[in-house]
């Protein structure tokens, strides 16, 4: 072999191929996918959650796609059903994610709607969960002597508070929490379209 | 139409074309082996001479003795050959310097974030009162300061420095290289900053914000008029293999790069395919031709006897530029993207078995008889642990993606263990072992304290195993606890726990190889160590070029 254009040639041709089954074929086939009817755009609260999601990396412990039956229990767990294209229209970036460090999100906003639930365990998850390796998120809070008007002070259970303070949720937090709740697919889609062979080969 | 009848007419196409493919190279004589292109490496008389410049001269007399075999005369190379190869590494001296310092930089920034990421997995409320400290933030620098920082780095430095020595002539553009470099460098250093702070594009790999990459980019470009010019002034007539793996990958980075960063373009689950798209071929399009294109120089550089088969190391070349760059799909089996797609990907997977198996068969065909040389040789060491990873990791990858195993292993730590075989055991390796060859070529000194190469390298080797070991079986079980709805999700957490710790472990011995390593090229700097032959060649690297049979 001795042409270096043969290389130069080869080598955009082989990435070409690639690039138009991985990337432009997708984006033809997801480019006019209407958003589902009762999929709300976020409100711009949830928007400023999110950017507090994707800022501090939570995506790369909780994914945000629930699985087919036949893939897995994610449906047993409470994570939802499978999830569809639609549902990720107003998604930028996307936060799939890759791992399951801590359980799939995409339906936190049903399992687990409460507020002080959520404040509490994002200060320190371990309150909640025995055993949970989530890191606790003291910089979304302050911890205060009392409470000034208009503070969101937050419940924990006893013994997991600084004595004698209070723990009020920053604006950060308080956002957070609001695109947490909003994370509900639970409405009907149509049936995704057939996943060649869903599940292991028989 | 039916799709067992689809798939049948497909098998009946894809026999035919590969019918015609077999007819056209008989005709090409590309299955008539080819030692001359295999030889390039080599000046005219050098062959059988063994060269590793980590080693003092009597080292290197001893492994000679070893490598030598009946009815090999004493014979000297080329000198003008050998002189043009002393003016191609004059002339990549600096840049090569200034990369290989930079990589050392980000190297050890980002294995003291990596340690720190894994420490918090199971110490989850140490260093939680900073938001630069959190996990989520910690593991992405991690992730950017050694993609970014120290592969990158180093993988230009083994590009450029390969390149004029491949091409028998010198670098051009040394400038524009050195502009390249500090504008790559100052992207990944201002990307680190932004992650810390919470400025994040938020996809795995792609974290570092567009308007950072925008200099990414431009600093490749810097590189790669350059890498063209001096390819297109060449003084040989045929190009080696590792030219092929080494200036294609440099052009498949910067488009991918490109592509996956354009803003605004990509949104929902499209993003998601073109994230994984990139992902995949970070891995498969930038570190391993770079990985493997450094072996298929080193390694026959090193034991002196050029590759089994050369146009096999080309068909490798070919079948990893088509299959490797479809993979991407893998990383999202049995999610809400279209079924093909993933189809598709696990296909090339399996197909990626034979650009692995090309390079196995070459590799083992070259070595056969020479193994024991590594026991001379630290460069030769490092390149064939590398070489063995390499082969692992990638046949793991094929099986991973197959979907009944994937099904266990997506989303918990046997991922992770993966990519470290990867990045780690393979392509950090050759990059250690290039970086001991290159070096003592650039500074014109030698190792100051030639043991330690061995410790680091055992040091490093025990700390990838250990850490491979303890993530693969941890995430194993995570998987089946998770697919078990009848066990309580937090036991696949808690289970992980002491693989987690052992991780640690693993991470702690991989960090203080690094320290030792950058030690170790700091004391070369600085012209510490022993005394030795040293100052009198600095004087003349000429004269140490040929009595070392260069």
């Amino acid at each position: 072999m001795e042409n270096e254009g043969k290389l130069l040639a080869g080598a955009l041709v082989t990435l070409g191929l690639a690039t138009a089954a991985l990337v432009v074929l997708p984006y033809i086939q997801v480019r006019d996918i209407q958003p589902p009817e009762d999929l709300k755009p976020y409100t711009s609260a949830e928007l400023r959650g999110r950017s507090v999601y994707v800022a501090n990396g939570c995506m790369y412990c909780h994914s945000q796609q629930p699985r087919d039956r036949n893939f897995g229990p994610d449906a047993e767990r409470g994570w939802g059903r499978a999830s569809v294209p639609a549902d990720y229209v107003y998604d930028r970036p996307h936060q799939l994610g890759s791992m399951r460090t801590g359980p799939d999100l995409f339906n936190i906003g049903v399992r687990q709607p409460s507020k002080d639930w959520q404040l509490g365990h994002l200060y320190q998850p371990r309150a909640y969960v025995p055993g949970s390796i989530m890191p606790s998120y003291p910089y979304l809070f302050e911890v205060k002597d009392s409470a000034e008007t208009g503070d969101e002070v937050i419940r924990l259970p006893p013994g997991f508070g600084p004595p004698g303070k209070v723990v009020v949720a920053l604006p950060e937090a308080l956002d957070l929490v609001k695109y947490l709740q909003a994370l509900k697919h639970d409405y009907p889609v149509l049936p995704a379209e057939p996943q060649v062979v869903a599940g292991p080969a028989p | 139409m039916d799709s067992a009848i689809l798939s049948l007419l497909g098998a009946f196409l894809l026999s035919v074309i590969g019918l015609f493919v077999f007819i056209w190279s008989l005709r090409k004589g590309l299955l008539v082996e080819n030692p001359r292109a295999a030889s390039v490496i080599f000046a005219r008389g050098e062959l059988g001479r063994v060269d590793d410049p980590a080693l003092k001269a009597t080292a290197q007399a001893a492994m000679q003795a070893a490598a030598r075999e009946p009815g090999d005369a004493p014979h000297a190379p080329d000198p003008g050959e050998v002189a043009q190869r002393i003016a191609a590494d004059r002339s990549t001296a600096v840049p090569v310097f200034m990369f290989i310092a930079l990589a050392c930089l980000w190297l050890l920034l980002g294995s003291l974030a990596g340690l720190t990421a894994s420490l918090k997995l199971h110490m989850p409320d140490w260093l939680v009162h900073e938001a630069w400290q959190t996990f989520g933030r910690m593991r992405t620098l991690h992730l950017t300061a050694i993609f970014y920082g120290w592969i990158t780095n180093a993988s230009l430095a083994i590009i450029l420095w390969l390149l004029p020595r491949l091409l028998r002539t010198t670098l051009a553009g040394t400038w524009w290289v050195l502009l390249g470099g500090v504008l790559i460098n100052m992207a990944v250093a201002s990307a680190l900053f932004a992650i810390a702070s919470g400025w994040t594009d938020g996809m795995e790999y792609l974290e570092m914000p567009w308007q950072i990459g925008i200099f990414l980019v431009a600093g490749l470009a810097c590189i790669i008029g350059p890498v063209l010019y001096t390819l297109a002034n060449r003084q040989v007539e045929s190009l080696y293999v590792t030219i092929w793996y080494h200036v294609a990958a440099l052009l498949w980075i910067t488009l991918l790069f490109i592509v996956a960063k354009l803003p605004g373009v990509h949104f929902g689950v499209q993003q998601a395919t073109t994230n994984w798209w990139y992902g995949h071929n970070v891995l498969g399009l930038w570190f391993t031709p770079v990985g493997v294109g450094a072996i298929y120089y080193f390694l026959p550089k090193i034991i002196a006897r050029p590759i089994r088969s050369y146009n096999l190391s080309i068909l490798g070349f070919w079948t990893l530029a088509f299959f490797y760059a479809q993979v991407g799909g893998h990383h999202l089996v049995g999610g809400p993207i279209p079924g093909w797609l993933v189809t598709l990907s696990i296909v090339q997977s399996m197909m990626m078995i034979i650009p692995v198996a090309a390079f196995a068969i070459n590799m083992s065909g070259t070595l056969w008889g020479r193994m024991h040389l590594a026991r001379w040789s630290p460069t030769l060491r490092f390149m064939l642990f590398g070489g063995l990873m390499y082969v692992l990791a990638s046949l793991q990858g094929s099986f991973e993606a197959l979907r009944a195993i994937n099904q266990v292993t997506h989303f918990t730590h046997f991922t992770v263990a993966h990519a470290h075989l990867g990045a780690y055991g393979f392509v950090t390796m050759v990059l250690f072992g290039a970086i001991y060859f290159m070096l003592p070529r650039i500074l014109q000194w030698e190792w100051p304290y030639p043991r330690l190469i061995s410790l680091q390298f055992w040091l490093a080797a025990g700390g990838i195993l250990i850490y491979f070991i303890s993530l693969t079986l941890g995430g194993w079980r995570q998987g089946q606890a998770m697919l078990d709805a009848s066990r309580p999700f937090m036991e696949s957490v808690t289970l992980t726990v002491p693989y987690l710790q052992w991780r640690s472990v693993g991470g702690a011995l991989m960090l203080s190889s690094h320290l030792i390593f950058v030690g170790h090229v700091l004391a070369m700097l600085l012209r510490l160590g022993p005394q030795r032959t040293g100052a009198a060649l600095f004087a003349q690297p000429r004269g140490l070029e040929l009595t070392r049979g260069e």
